[in-house]
């Protein structure tokens, strides 16, 4: 893979180091509210590289679905920042590490 | 000769700012510097868009992302208010390690697939009305048209959720709803409730609709 000029390839790998660091995110930070701004990350280079593609078969049905992919990202982020309120009301916190009690 | 590779350099740009902006979400401990991070980020991956003539997706990319959802995003910070004993320590544990392992062996197995290198346009690049509003409107309310209307139901229940988890008490004290109306029914009848939440909720149960 060459520097110039610049191909699909290179959109694909930008995506994955994108998607690679929001997987991380969700894994090494303890933060919930970070924890959504990781699945956002993750989100974004899902659309990077759906968008990617279709330049690349110059179709522009991939266009649609990132739309649509965005109303989903957003309701998602809605709801689950209402649970956090909630969650912060009643527990006082929003550490993963200390909201344990749905886990095995 | 500069103008035939401006794009590409543009794209090195914007990919440089949007892996900073997401390493920098990473690595940031307080909550607001990650949210001004995300909006980096975000809206370079919009004028990366921009870069594949999707003008439209990257339009859209900026309102609902940088507008919408990181400005909900600092709004709930500001709204928690978090102190320093809230945002809690973090701590290395095994698991922790091998899950980031874990997500980095799945990039490092990706990467000798894309060593290929492929072209953007095999044909010479896009038609003029490519990524602009008319053609994703045509495709949107004629071939996807069924995806897009269930989206608004999705939306209605997002909002329903979002306005019902973030009320102050939830419990619900009147009634609001066929179900909670139905609810109270059976608790008059004194079916689905144990006795003893049945009068707890006495109280309370007797508002009017809204």
């Amino acid at each position: 893979m060459t520097f110039f000029p610049v191909g699909l390839s290179h959109y694909l790998c930008l995506s994955g180091v994108l998607f690679t660091i929001g997987v991380l995110v969700v894994i090494l930070r303890r933060n919930l509210i970070v924890i959504f701004m990781g699945i956002e990350l993750m989100l974004n280079a899902a659309n990077l590289s759906i968008v990617a593609f279709s330049r690349h078969l110059e179709d522009m049905s991939g266009h649609v679905f990132v739309l649509l992919i965005m109303t989903v990202a957003a309701a998602e982020v809605a709801v689950g920042l209402a649970i956090l309120i909630a969650l912060f009301r009643t527990r006082r916190t929003i550490n993963a590490d200390e909201v344990s009690y749905l886990r095995w | 000769m500069i103008f035939a590779v401006l794009p590409d350099i543009l794209f090195y740009l914007f990919a440089l700012l949007a892996v900073g902006g997401a390493l920098s979400v990473l690595t940031r401990r307080n909550p607001m510097t990650c949210a001004a991070s995300l909006v980096v980020s975000v809206l370079s991956v919009a004028l990366l868009y921009f870069l594949l003539s999707a003008h439209f997706v990257g339009v859209a990319q900026m309102i609902v992302y940088a507008g919408a959802i990181v400005v909900l995003f600092i709004f709930v910070i500001m709204l928690l208010n978090l102190t320093d004993r809230e945002l809690g320590r973090g701590r290395m544990t095994l698991f922790k390690i091998f899950g980031a392992f874990l997500a980095l062996s799945v990039l490092a197995i990706l990467a000798p697939g894309m060593r290929s290198m492929v072209e953007l346009e095999p044909s010479g690049g896009p038609g003029p009305a490519y990524g602009g509003t008319a053609e994703v409107g045509r495709l949107l309310f004629g071939e996807y048209l069924l995806p897009f209307e269930l989206t608004s139901i999705l939306i209605l229940a997002a909002m329903v959720a979002g306005v019902v988890l973030a009320k102050r008490d939830l419990t619900p004290k009147r009634l609001f709803s066929l179900i909670d109306w139905l609810l109270a029914l059976a608790d008059r009848l004194s079916i689905l409730r144990s006795p003893q939440k049945r009068e707890r909720k006495q109280g309370g149960a007797g508002g009017e609709a809204e």
